[in-house]
């Protein structure tokens, strides 16, 4: 099978899970159900996308096909910004309720987080990326430990709150931020789109992609900025499913076998839709919101991540 | 004309390149030899901008490495590097094509995939050119990498030891293309070797070097010679003439 085919099939499986979120089963006012529906499929496809996006990308110039963004330690910091609202302001103050400071509030300290990360600890001509991901591991954890002593401290009834803000739910995506996070990853994706083919070129590597004229370190740099803004955007709008762009990148890789990032890239974001839109409806219509997306995520995408390391270790052994 | 001037990198307090200057005659192949440790894959990289170095510069036609647009560069100087590890599936013509990136763009025009057939054809690669690389043994890897480099079409062809792994078979052929390009398509070559009869049978001069600094820079004439050969190596070699070419025959030699 070519790969068009593969893709134009893959887009029809996309056509026909959006066709079956929006329709099926509903009951009462179609008026009422469908542009709700339609505002989740909104928010799954944007998600996706950016996740997507972001994770290919990462893999590419970390040259590694097991990491996710999230070893930056984003989402954790993600997690820490939520647990000092609650924490200090509390779930009734201005910043759980107005959606919009607490959105602008989670974005600006993951962006600010991945910026400082780089610009401090991060200097590609004197230490490999690794280092980076090391420290960016270490201080994710210090983070995650930070939040869970706070959460020890806080009162039981708020906790309930933070939890369910923490997790990942397409449900309680509010209509107005998902126009602000269609900007931001409308920038984030032209410029994106531009560096397509570059891409391509560093997956041979640093010393062939100089060789090659590209001008790699700053490349890196630029690069791992746009995944941290993606990854921000998503995680402020439906909480961390990084998790998630594992698995969707390595069926791409695996389903896609090409070096194109533009291949890549679309097979990863249309698996990604699939996945988020097919889960979302067996949540909602055969587990009847017994459970969340991201519990099926996780449990999905834990026993893929094993079948990989296997397969790893084989393909090393 | 590439002039290296007064190079010189460490790191931390080990001094790995010191105070090196060299310039390149265009249209020859210079070897780079010397024992391990000398700095000559450093010098190399530091000529090709993969490294920095700490003091000195690299000129190409009179102006700094540095200074030249990346992309620009990429049309003058190429260089391959001697490990090369891919985790992407490519087929040795799609690796091949990605040589005319600084050109097109990864948009490739006819003529690009002209100058891939050539070069596919000069390596003897047109037969296995859908392979893929992962499937190919090192000599038929080094081929397709060097043939990527041709596909390049570059002025300044900088190869940091391609013999590695090769067999005497294909060491051979590769050397002999090497020459090929120098005297059929005026390309300058520039090569790290171990193997110090390859650069004395092939080089048209040779750079040695010792502990970071440069020994001697001459014609291969001037260097393969055993009191030079001593300088360097601390060995004595004793050379014999075989059709015209000097030949070290250092096997059992007694320092």
């Amino acid at each position: 099978m070519r790969n068009r085919t593969k893709m134009i099939l893959l887009f029809i499986l996309v056509i026909i899970s959006i066709l079956l979120y929006g329709f099926y089963d509903i009951k009462g006012g179609f008026d009422y159900a469908f542009p709700r529906r339609m505002i989740r499929v909104a928010a799954m496809v944007i998600t996706g996308v950016a996740i997507s996006y972001a994770t290919v990308v990462f893999q590419t110039i970390t040259h590694n096909r097991i990491l996710t963004p999230s070893v930056i330690g984003i989402g954790s910091m993600y997690e820490v910004v939520q647990t000092l609202i609650y924490f200090f302001a509390g779930s009734m103050s201005i910043w759980v309720i107005n959606k919009y400071l607490n959105f602008g509030a989670a974005i600006t300290a993951m962006i600010v987080f991945a910026l400082l990360l780089y610009r401090y600890l991060f200097r590609p001509d004197k230490y490999p990326i690794y280092l980076l991901l090391l420290i960016g591991m270490v201080i994710g954890t210090l983070l995650g430990s930070f939040v869970t002593f706070l959460q020890v401290l806080i009162d039981p009834v708020e906790y309930l709150g933070l939890q369910s803000q923490l997790f990942a739910s397409f449900t309680k995506v509010k209509a107005e931020l998902l126009y602000i996070a269609l900007g931001i990853l409308l920038i984030a994706f032209l410029y994106g789109y531009f560096i397509m083919k570059k891409l391509d070129v560093m997956s041979l590597g640093r010393e062939n992609a100089i060789n090659l004229g590209i001008n790699y370190d700053r490349m890196v740099m630029n690069t791992l900025i746009l995944s941290s803004v993606l990854i921000a955007t998503s995680t402020a709008l439906v909480g961390s499913i990084t998790f998630f762009g594992l698995i969707v990148a390595n069926l791409s890789y695996q389903f896609f076998v090409t070096y194109k990032h533009s291949t890549l890239i679309l097979g990863a974001s249309l698996f990604s839709i699939v996945a988020l839109v097919g889960g979302q409806f067996l949540v909602e219509h055969v587990l009847e919101l017994r459970t969340t997306i991201s519990v099926i995520i996780n449990f999905v995408g834990g026993i893929y991540f094993i079948y990989l390391l296997l397969k790893e270790s084989r393909a090393a052994a | 004309m590439i002039e290296i001037k007064e190079l010189t990198k460490r790191y931390g307090k080990k001094t790995v390149v010191e105070d090196v200057s060299v310039n390149i005659e265009p249209g020859t192949i210079t070897s780079f030899i010397g024992p391990n440790g000398a700095g000559k894959s450093t010098l190399l990289s530091m000529v090709s901008r993969l490294l920095n170095a700490d003091t000195g510069e690299v000129l190409l036609d009179k102006n700094n490495v540095k200074k030249w647009k990346s992309n620009d560069l990429a049309k003058r100087v190429s260089i391959l590097r001697q490990s090369n590890f891919i985790n992407v599936r490519l087929t040795i013509r799609e690796l091949v094509a990605f040589g005319r990136y600084p050109y097109s763009k990864g948009r490739l025009t006819a003529e690009d995939e002209q100058f891939v057939d050539q070069a596919l054809e000069y390596m003897n690669l047109i037969d296995m050119q859908n392979q893929f690389l992962d499937e190919l043994s090192g000599g038929q890897k080094q081929r397709a990498f060097i043939a990527m480099v041709i596909a390049q079409d570059t002025d300044y062809i900088l190869l940091d030891e391609p013999l590695n792994n090769l067999d005497m078979k294909h060491s051979v052929q590769i050397m002999k293309i090497l020459r090929k390009l120098v005297n059929e398509l005026g390309r300058t070559v520039v090569i790290v070797l171990h193997d110090i009869n390859f650069a004395s049978v092939y080089s048209d001069r040779i750079v040695a070097m010792k502990d970071g600094k440069l020994v001697k820079n001459g014609t291969t004439n001037e260097i393969i010679n055993s009191d030079t050969l001593r300088e360097i190596y601390d060995m004595n070699i004793p050379i014999q003439e075989q059709n015209g070419c000097r030949i070290c025959v250092y096997f059992n030699s007694h320092t």
